[in-house]
């Protein structure tokens, strides 16, 4: 691809705001981070969720000279899951355990470090993982694995405040990088494995004083309340624990939510129990519920809906589309938050018809068994938490997906505080093939694939694009590869020697184009010779 | 994650009396061995309650690997045998199941992703469980043990490509320790039906999936084919290893053809070129040997 003079404009622009503006990330900044691609503001680099890069300097005609410009090793183990910020040429990034650090973008070099004193009995479900910061005027913010909210300055890394949203030893954790909005800090709670009631909550970024909680699971005389059954509300799950998308137009926050609890088990929760599995949109300034749509309803495989939830303006038409973890992929109107479109991106078996708004409708066979049955996705779904990216230029919405297919047993199991709470095992059924995956392009307007890539094994790593035409991935053999946006063909791709659980993004220094991902225990950024 | 039992470490020696510190030690060492010693025996053995308590414990985080009735599922072991690998006392289970065993897939309790982890009770609620449905007295190999190990270093040529205690061949996985890991049924499943569930190889520190004994045949740029075992691959590369034991290093792109296979490159051991006899002579060879 040729560089358009556009591209030049950009890297120029580039240059000239590094110096102009340093540290000054305001809310007008978060607003308009297209002006501004050489740097990535928020966890999906914009509050779209495209995941999308305007740099072009690496392309489809480069990109094979791409080379490893510098490696920050965190010495940590664990999965690496954040996807780092870079404002101005300073790269802010988390690791396991809270961890937080702040490098030289250009040399990788540190600046700070940063890692919270956790107690020891935290209870995290998944690992002991973060996946980034959320950054505004001269503070980056943080959810811990205690449940607190705090501040670094974002200079110096020290703690500005520290606030607790709530008890930990109840099972709530934070590990999702939090979405700044005006002057609010917004993030979500996970814990649906041990019968928490999620929220998403807002805090001032000023004070950190708690603005507003949105609780997922409706108590009694709120709407929704009568989705379920008897107490059952008290422990329903429905956390929150991936980062929303923002539609500034109409100053709603578009926020998925996770799992009923317990999360296999549906006896004793009869009903739809909103609002698990569902996005809600929220009034940003308050709150309050808009409006929600229910993906999974009375859910009994463990498919949160977190994942993100990508905004989409073609003309007249403001759509919202989604990868979900049960194996459709969705597209609904924003405005009215109807669904448009439902359609399998991988094999499912739980589902063979659709109600009269056209969602998929649960076959009885699927509810799972104390002896086990065998159910299309498994646990992992057919795409999880993992970012997907949209390219507007292509029309594609690429995200890593899972052919896996998982025996789901219930374990009867009491509700004890701050225990787990599954009601439910799932393992591999007993298939001949193995497991794999693909990173799927699929087609917007039919939801169709347009094609995949194929991986030996399933890969969690999210997805970025470029205005270079390229997507970039990493994948469980530990490769971070670019291919051509257009047809899928891998282009290039370095052995980063782990696996890769986080989502690749993009920046740009002195006029310099990188590309960065998290892979094993250290974050890597690439660039031209 | 589960914390074992705390040592006290405030004791600050440079502003405490010389026999405040004595004092002291002496009462770290008492606590540190009440403490041990409490972590030694399982509080609930033989409750039938925490045995039921330990069953969902052991589906939501154990099953995963070791099968919904502890029998062994497709990479961990038999665990209702009475003789583990890696101990059977209250306490070796119980530093087992919180730390791991290093160089295997078994990983430190809370670690997995695969449920949440563990308290310390709940532990012992699966070490109860596991007491409930292991099979009480070791069992008697029913075969001859030492014409076991003629046939499988003679006639059957299982060493040709299975080692154990460091004499064998390699094209196979290790047998040394297969007889403590599983059940006989499934040992003499794999050796009737290689192919049925291929054994697991490596698996990388963070990846979620071993790779598994696939067979696979490659046509060379030259156009020289090879068929061997696969050792490792990615989306780029290739590492296996040949029926001489040769290991071939691979870039898939300059390869002419790449065909991968999950028909075991081990022969079928029908009861025509093995009798049910001999097979049990094996397993009982396979059970004697492997023991810590």
């Amino acid at each position: 691809m040729r560089r358009t003079i556009q591209g030049w404009l950009v890297l120029l622009a580039a240059s000239s705001i590094a110096l102009s503006t340093w540290g000054q990330v305001t809310s007008a900044r978060l607003l308009n981070s297209a002006k501004e691609p050489q740097n990535w503001l928020t966890y999906s680099g914009d509050y779209a969720g495209h995941r999308f890069s305007a740099l072009d300097q690496i392309n489809k005609e480069n990109v094979r000279s791409l080379v490893a410009k510098w490696v920050y090793q965190t010495g940590a183990t664990g999965k690496f899951e954040t996807t780092p910020l870079v404002v101005d040429g300073i790269l802010y990034g988390t690791g396991t355990d809270n961890r937080a650090f702040a490098l030289d973008a250009r040399s990788g070099r540190p600046i700070w470090l940063y890692q919270r004193q956790l107690p020891t009995d935290i209870r995290p479900c998944c690992g002991r993982v973060n996946r980034g910061v959320a950054i505004l005027e001269n503070k980056v913010f943080m959810g811990t694995l205690d449940a607190h909210v705090i501040a670094l300055d974002a200079k110096t890394g020290s703690v500005v405040w520290d606030v607790a949203a709530v008890d930990y030893k109840m099972g709530y954790s934070f590990t999702l990088a939090p979405l700044v909005v005006k002057n609010l800090v917004v993030l979500g709670v996970s814990g649906g494995e041990y019968g928490v009631r999620g929220f998403i909550d807002a805090y001032n970024a000023e004070t950190g004083e708690r603005k507003w909680r949105f609780y997922t699971v409706p108590g009694p005389g709120e709407p929704g309340h009568e989705t379920w059954e008897g107490d059952s509300w008290k422990v329903g799950g429905a956390p929150a624990w991936i980062t929303g998308t923002y539609d500034a137009a109409k100053n709603e926050l578009l926020w998925p939510t996770g799992n009923p609890a317990p999360s296999n088990r549906g006896e004793g929760r009869a009903g739809d129990n909103l609002y698990s599995n569902s996005l809600l949109a929220l009034d940003a300034d308050t709150g309050k519920l808009k409006w929600s749509f229910q993906f999974t309803r009375h859910d009994e495989h463990d498919w949160d809906s977190t994942q993100i939830p990508v905004m989409i303006d073609q003309g007249e038409k403001h759509l919202i589309a989604q990868a979900n973890r049960n194996g459709y992929f969705y597209v609904l109107d924003r405005t009215t938050g109807k669904l448009i479109l439902a359609n399998p991106f991988g094999k499912v078996t739980w589902s063979n018809s659709k109600d009269a708004e056209g969602r998929p409708v649960a076959v009885k066979e699927s509810t799972p068994t104390l002896e086990g049955r065998r159910v299309c996705p498994g646990a992992a779904g057919v795409t999880n938490w993992e970012s997907p990216t949209f390219d507007s230029q292509t029309g594609l919405f690429y995200v890593n997906a899972r052919e896996q297919c998982d025996m789901f047993s219930t374990a009867p199991q009491p509700y004890e505080a701050g225990h787990a709470y599954y009601g439910s095992a799932y393992f591999p059924a007993d298939d001949t093939e193995p497991f794999w995956g693909a990173l799927r392009a699929i087609d917007l307007a039919s939801g169709r694939l347009k094609w995949e890539f194929r991986y030996p094994s399933p890969s969690w790593s999210g997805v970025l694009s470029t205005a270079g035409g390229l997507v970039f991935t990493g994948d469980s053999e530990g490769n971070f590869v670019a291919l051509d946006a257009a047809s899928g063909k891998a282009l290039w791709h370095f052995q980063t020697g782990g696996a890769a659980y986080a989502a690749p993004m993009a920046f740009a220094i002195d006029g310099k184009q990188y590309v960065a991902i998290a892979a094993g225990s250290s974050l890597y950024a690439f660039g031209l010779p | 994650m589960n914390s074992p039992a705390k040592i006290p470490s405030d004791v600050k020696a440079p502003v405490v009396p010389g026999i405040l510190i004595r004092v002291a030690a002496l009462v770290c060492v008492l606590v540190t061995a009440t403490a041990l010693l409490g972590q030694d025996k399982n509080p609930f053995a033989g409750d039938a309650g925490a045995a039921k308590l330990g069953e969902f414990q052991f589906r939501i985080n154990c099953a995963f690997c070791h099968g919904l009735g502890a029998r062994g599922g497709g990479r961990g072991p038999d665990l209702t045998r009475a003789r583990k690998r890696d101990g059977n006392s209250d306490a070796e289970m119980f530093t087992t199941i919180n730390q791991g065993v290093p160089g295997t897939a078994m990983p430190p309790n809370g670690t997995t992703g695969q449920g949440v982890g563990m308290t310390e009770e709940e532990v012992w609620q699966v070490i109860t469980y596991i007491r409930s449905v292991q099979v009480k007295a070791p069992p008697q190999p029913a075969g001859d043990a030492v014409h076991g190990k003629q046939l499988f270093y003679g006639d059957a040529n299982c060493s040709g490509c299975h080692m154990v205690e460091g004499k064998g061949g390699r094209l196979g996985p290790d047998l040394t320790a297969v007889g403590m890991a599983r059940a006989t049924d499934a040992i003499v499943d794999s050796v009737r039906n290689p192919s049925r569930r291929l054994a697991p190889g490596l698996l990388e520190a963070t990846k979620e999936f071993p790779q598994e004994y696939e067979t696979v045949t490659v046509v060379t740029a030259k156009g020289t084919e090879i068929k061997g075992v696969t050792m490792n691959e990615d989306n780029f590369s290739l590492q296996m290893m040949d029926a001489s034991e040769q290991i071939h290093l691979f870039d898939k792109v300059a390869l002419r053809s790449i065909k991968k296979s999950r028909t075991s490159m081990m022969p079928i051991y029908g009861p025509a070129l093995l009798s049910d006899h001999d097979l049990q002579d094996i397993v009982a060879y396979l059970q004697s040997v492997g023991g810590k």
